[in-house]
């Protein structure tokens, strides 16, 4: 098991370890029947093309589980996550490699809680940010 | 260029209204299946015997979970006067976490409408915000979700 991230080993502008994700047709399919999402436009891609899509595009909620591992990774077991955001600025699609990445943008405590904010973003095959966010964690300070 | 609402009277009366799902059984089948289909292998989420040895001294859901509960589309009045529908984005607050046999009932408002023109012509945005009790009525998350609906 990785060692515990701990608010005094944090700085402003460190980087989460980085995410690797590639949402296959299946997944999609899986993430529909887990949320309940049976919107057509993430499995049929006659339908997606008659919403003016190209073809299926992987659920915004699915990205934001990629953004939630992303931080639920970096924090471990005695970190928290207070807040988590994502805004889906961009369509993906599926077997693209979509890379969650995040950096700390703040760090303060107050009332015995020690609090870091994070930027969030997932990049496509094309370096392209297609979902931004954010996310607040509480971290274990060991001084 | 013509402007036109794309917000019916109907839609406009349902601003403010709440819609409530539940109490639902959260099952610990349920959040195992959750988290292999998001394909995130943390133990707390996916081995009972394991997340049982953590501070959090058993398994949870994956922050993602409660979307399960709720339609994916909100209602909304004449909503097929606007069939296409993009999920614009959330916004989470997490008081506590969701464990197997919590019992949760959620409570969706409709913040607001408001129309725009983007790429795709005129679109309407509906905001949500949907609140997840536990049956002793503790709030366990916050959900505020972005709508994207056009023509």
């Amino acid at each position: 098991m990785k060692p515990q991230v701990s608010f005094d080993g944090v700085r402003v502008g460190d980087q989460l370890p980085s995410l690797e994700r590639r949402p296959t047709a299946q997944q999609l399919v899986m993430y529909a029947g887990a949320s309940g999402d049976y919107y057509q436009i993430h499995y049929d891609p006659e339908f997606a093309q008659g919403q003016g899509l190209q073809g299926v595009v992987v659920h915004g909620a699915l990205k934001s589980a990629f953004l939630g591992q992303l931080v639920t990774d970096w924090i471990g077991l005695e970190g928290r996550l207070l807040e988590l955001s994502a805004r889906y600025r961009e369509m993906d699609t599926p077997n693209d490699v979509l890379t969650c990445r995040g950096v700390v943008t703040e760090r303060w405590s107050e009332r015995g809680q020690h609090l870091v904010r994070c930027e969030l973003w997932i990049e496509n095959g094309n370096g392209v940010r297609t979902t931004t966010g954010e996310a607040l964690v509480s971290l274990p300070s060991w001084s | 260029m013509s402007t036109y609402s794309l917000i019916t009277p109907s839609m406009r009366a349902a601003v403010e209204s709440t819609t409530s799902v539940g109490p639902c059984t959260v099952e610990r089948g349920a959040i195992l299946r959750f988290a292999r289909a998001i394909g995130d292998p943390n133990p707390l989420f996916n081995d009972e015997a394991a997340s049982r040895e953590t501070p959090y001294g058993g398994l949870i859901a994956p922050p993602t979970f409660l979307r399960s509960l709720t339609p994916a589309i909100p209602p909304l009045p004449d909503g097929d006067t606007v069939p296409r529908v993009l999920d614009g984005g959330s916004a989470w607050k997490y008081h506590s976490p969701v464990r197997p046999g919590d019992e949760i009932t959620a409570v969706t408002r409709l913040e607001s409408l408001t129309q725009r023109t983007g790429r795709l012509g005129p679109m309407l945005l509906a905001q949500y915000v949907t609140g997840y009790t536990d049956r002793q009525g503790e709030l366990l998350a916050v959900q505020q979700n972005t709508i994207i609906r056009t023509r």
